[in-house]
């Protein structure tokens, strides 16, 4: 089933807020094959929270994670990720089209810190590949 | 900034329990990526690589180049699947080439990332600063 339509433009609400911490940071850097010897998360850590934005996004939608594959991600920085930050996501629909039966979700998210700045945008294309395609 | 415009290739191997790894570390617990039935059903070739990992390799390539930027910018489309096999590992090659530097001051390193020979992401790109 296409995902509607009028989801484009719809802001969801902002993710829990999440505490960062060291051995987040580490377990990230490590699944990555890298060494963490303390200070700022790598540039994709972010992808964190603005996976919990998506996957409230999929559960509110009822879209199925397994039919989702990634087709663009990009970030723009205002400033790294430390450990101790408090950050949420909040996540809108910024385009929805259909290809071939599947379909081209567009989304950004803004990652904010618990004082509300900016720390980064992210933008995603997701590829929802719908049942029997 | 002092880095060379040719920057050396670094290559990485990702196996099957690296994305169990990047799954518990990430969130991404997109059966995809751990499971062939589950991606074969979707129409892929079998387990493939989370985006999101290849992109960290190709961030980690960026900051092994350059230690002590820090990243402005970074962004790439997932072009081809990084098709992970349950025994053994893929090897992802990451090339990069600096741009002239910009009046602002940025620096721009253009990425290549391949698998197989094949080019896995789509414009791959790190804006960087100091």
């Amino acid at each position: 089933m296409p995902v509607d339509q009028s989801l484009v433009g719809r802001e969801f609400p902002p993710t829990g807020p999440r505490q960062v911490s060291e051995d987040d940071v580490r377990a990230f850097v490590t699944a990555t094959g890298g060494r963490y010897d303390g200070g700022p998360a790598p540039a994709t850590f972010p992808i964190v929270l603005a996976f919990d934005a998506m996957n409230a996004f999929l559960e509110a939608e009822s879209i199925d994670l397994f039919r989702i594959v990634h087709g663009e991600q990009k970030f723009a920085y205002e400033r790294p990720v430390v450990p101790g930050d408090v950050l949420s996501a909040t996540l809108r629909v910024a385009a929805l089209r259909q290809i071939g039966g599947n379909d081209i979700i567009t989304t950004a998210s803004e990652i904010t810190d618990a004082d509300g700045a900016l720390v980064c945008t992210t933008g995603a294309t997701l590829v929802h590949r719908a049942a029997g395609a | 900034m002092s880095a060379a415009p040719e920057l050396a290739a670094q290559v990485f191997t990702i196996t099957r329990a690296d994305l169990v790894a990047y799954a518990e570390a990430s969130g991404d617990h997109n059966p995809i990526h751990q499971d062939d039935d589950v991606a074969r059903s979707v129409g892929l070739p079998g387990v493939i690589a989370h985006g999101m990992y290849t992109m960290a390799l190709a961030a980690r390539a960026v900051s092994t180049w350059f230690p002590a930027a820090e990243v402005v910018s970074l962004g790439a489309k997932f072009t081809n699947p990084v098709v992970v096999p349950a025994h053994g590992g893929v090897q992802l090659e990451v090339a990069g080439e600096v741009r002239q530097p910009a009046a602002d001051g940025l620096t721009t390193v253009v990425l290549t990332v391949t698998c197989g020979g094949q080019k896995v992401l789509g414009m791959p790109k790190a804006v960087l600063r100091g």
